[in-house]
């Protein structure tokens, strides 16, 4: 079964060859089935993988297949080969399972009925129908490229492909110019990143020779020394890269603005899967990152450090998919937090949780745009919980989860376990700690929020339009997996809860056991089952306390809570955060400004004058010369004579 | 037979020479011009025959004879230009023919 793995990223490549080449001749339940079922092949396929690869484990707890030899330039030899672990494993599971729901709600979601004012009439309505799902296909079979290389060049490509997808995808609605904008946006931050990490893939090839994953990890770890200056400078690269890719500190500003794109487009790309990659980078390469001890911390201090300002500007945006966006970015910043401190494992757990119960935000948030004709801003829903109440129960649940209300949502145990990890690693810090708990904090405030102005209070906007099947039934399902799959990993204190033995309800730890085959578990220093409680408790109580705080502010007194109602300095505060700390305003004026005033200047290129002069001086001879051209034969014979009597002359009196 | 100067015979082919140099500046009418040339061919051709003369050399009447041929086919091919020349334009004024202007 492992042998069809190479299957799983052709599938949704060959889905979208072919709805690239022959989209717009079929019909729409055609372009659904062909995208959908790439997407839920490639699933199944992934599931079998996975069962075969769980029950009877390959040697070494890897598989891996190489289809081609790419290239072959004087020693430097990558091949189009595939690598199963269990990071990659966990990864396409994810990629393909989200992946295989999204396109599933998209099918409802993307019909010309639902969002046909925002579609180019010219190409007829079916023309964005097929369009989407090719890109969403390419999409796919990109991301799963990426996680299942097995050198840094294919995942290189596969990097870029997501890139691409996610600027095409932005832009979707390309004829409103500000999503074309945001589109550009995304692409050009995105690609200061990767930038950064293609140089530092040249320096791992030019100083260790290769770029497959493997070797490079083992060359690594024998040829560099622990803080290597070496190490350290090709960890930062791609760091820098990941940071990009990942929305962080201080490249997170696409992020919001690639709102722009459909919802199920925000749902899979900027929220589930690709804004994870550089999560995946890191721990793919946690070897590289172990050698290099201050860039390890760095990633941790930007994680705690971008959850906190993301945190803070979700709780004041009014576009409900900002909020979630700025939450992608602080949740995000968990997994950096927990990559930071070593807590490998964790930060994969918290990217599978967050990818089912962020993708069920969004799906639920689309459900409820959708029913109130593309209404975006927060302040003009309310009381919604009653007209829509699927949409209602499931944001709930995705609101519960991402706030990480203590034991029944999977947020809880994943963030639960960042934290504890972040507390008692070697490499973590009480400081870290505190950051994530008070993000925890802004979480559930943040959350409880958009709950609250959404489905409670007045009735702003009038309902239109209820979910049809295929968009419930993707709610249902997330929903669930949003409340289940936390009890993959339930944390060790929770044995002892009920009995004194722990032999009853056994210390489950079965992510981190899949996981431990290919991430190495953090170095621990404190392991008090005692100090773990507390710190459970701490966190629980956090949780709960923000979302009480959110009831007594959002929903018993919202006029209060209103903008207009605050002293200034609130106000001041409340639009640095609203812009996202300023950092869109810093880069414009830094760097966007500048290099315009630049290009204005050299409009008339200045660089090139000289060249410019010279042609302008030839072409000033040229007219000189040609007013000689007369064209009456009479006088070129006078300028011949004149011509031969002084050579004549020179000759004789030279 | 007494023979003429060298001198003489060159300053008669200068001469000759600068009126045919001459009347092919001045004159406009083409047919004119190109009986100018031929003036300064047959002043050339002069030269060489007096020259030939002065070292007793039959060179200079072989050179003649080459100018004499080269005359007349740049005669066929002249008298040819200009009967296109006064269907084209119905002029023999060189000066009218001036569309090859810069």
């Amino acid at each position: 079964m492992l042998g069809l793995l190479w299957l799983i990223p052709l599938l949704p490549l060959l889905g979208f060859l072919v709805l690239a080449t022959t989209g717009s001749r079929l019909s729409q339940p055609q372009v659904a089935g062909i995208g959908v079922g790439s997407v839920g092949l490639a699933a199944l396929l992934a599931s079998l993988v996975a069962w075969s690869f769980l029950t009877a484990s390959p040697p070494g707890a890897a598989y891996a297949q190489t289809l081609w030899t790419w290239m072959a330039i004087a020693g430097f030899r990558p091949t189009v080969g595939l690598y199963l672990d269990a990071l990659s494993l966990v990864m396409i599971l994810v990629v393909t399972g989200v992946g295989l729901l999204i396109h599933l709600y998209a099918a409802e979601f993307m019909q010309p009925e639902c969002c046909a004012p925002q579609l180019p009439r010219q190409f007829g309505a079916g023309e964005g129908y097929s369009r989407f799902f090719a890109y969403m296909n390419l999409f796919v079979g990109a991301m799963l490229t990426l996680v299942l290389a097995d050198n840094l060049l294919l995942l290189y490509l596969g990097w870029e492909g997501v890139g691409l997808c996610s600027y095409l995808l932005i832009g979707f609605w390309y004829l409103e110019p500000a999503n074309g904008r945001a589109a550009r946006k995304a692409f050009l931050v995105t690609r200061l990143g990767d930038t950064a990490m293609a140089i530092g893939l040249f320096l791992l090839l030019t100083t260790l020779g290769t770029l497959d994953i493997q070797a490079l990890m083992q060359r690594a770890a024998w040829t560099w020394p622990a803080g290597a200056g070496v190490a350290t400078a090709a960890a930062a690269l791609l760091l820098g890269g990941a940071v990009g890719k990942s929305a962080q500190l201080p490249l997170y500003t696409w992020l919001p603005d690639a709102m722009a794109g459909p919802t199920p487009v925000s749902a899979l790309i900027h929220a589930a899967t690709m804004v994870t990659a550089g999560v995946y980078l890191i721990a793919r390469l946690h070897v590289l990152f172990t050698l290099a001890p201050a860039v390890q911390t760095t990633v941790a201090v930007i994680g705690a450090l971008t959850l906190l300002l993301a945190g803070c500007s979700a709780l004041v945006q009014r576009d409900i998919k900002r909020v979630l966006a700025y939450s992608t970015i602080s949740q995000v910043g968990y997994m950096f937090l927990a990559l930071g401190v070593g807590a490998w494992s964790a930060a994969i757990f918290h990217l599978m949780t967050h990818a089912c119960f962020k993708a069920l935000l969004f799906l639920a948030a689309g459900a409820v745009i959708l029913g109130l004709h593309h209404e975006h801003n927060i302040f003009r829903m309310g009381g919604l919980w009653r007209r829509l109440p699927l949409a209602f129960i499931t944001f709930l649940i995705g609101s519960a989860s991402l706030a990480g209300l203590p034991l029944v949502t999977a947020g809880f145990y994943s963030k639960d376990l960042i934290l504890w990890q972040t507390w008692a690693s070697a490499q973590g810090s009480h400081w870290l700690w505190a950051a994530g708990v008070v993000g925890a904090l802004l979480t559930a405030l943040y959350s409880f929020r958009l709950v609250f102005r959404v489905f409670f209070g007045r009735l702003a906007t009038p309902v239109s339009a209820t979910p049809r099947w295929r968009i419930r039934l993707v709610l249902v399902l997330l929903a669930l997996l949003s409340l289940v799959a936390g009890w993959l990993e339930v944390p060790e204190t929770f044995s002892y809860l009920w009995s004194d033995s722990p032999t009853i309800f056994r210390h489950r730890t079965l992510f981190t056991d899949v996981l431990q085959t290919a991430l190495p578990a953090p170095r621990v220093v404190t392991t008090s089952l005692k100090t773990e409680l507390t710190m459970q408790m701490i966190t629980g109580a956090v949780a709960l306390g923000g979302i009480l705080l959110a009831a007594i502010v959002f929903l018993r007194r919202p006029r209060a809570a209103s903008e207009a109602n605050q002293p200034a300095w609130w106000q001041a505060v409340y639009r640095l955060w609203f812009a996202g700390w300023g950092l869109d305003w810093l880069y414009d004026r830094g760097l966007v400004q500048p290099f315009v005033w630049l290009a204005r200047a050299n409009r008339d290129d200045v660089v090139d004058a000289l060249y410019t002069g010279i042609a302008r001086l030839s072409q000033r001879a040229n007219r000189l010369l040609s007013q000689t051209q007369t064209g009456q034969v009479r006088w070129y014979a006078a300028s011949m004579a004149a011509g031969a009597v002084l050579t004549v002359a020179l000759v004789v009196f030279l | 037979m007494t023979a003429i100067a060298m001198e003489h015979g060159l300053c008669l082919a200068s001469i000759l020479f600068a009126l045919g140099l001459i009347g092919l500046l001045v004159r406009r009418n083409v047919l004119f011009m190109l009986i100018a040339i031929e003036v300064m061919l047959n002043a050339a051709g002069l030269a060489f025959v007096v020259a030939g003369s002065r070292w007793a050399q039959a060179d200079g009447q072989a050179m003649f004879m080459f100018i004499l041929a080269m005359a007349a086919a740049e005669v066929a091919v002249g008298l040819a230009l200009i009967l296109q020349m006064s269907q084209q334009f119905k002029t023999l004024d060189s000066d009218a023919a001036s569309s090859m202007r810069g």
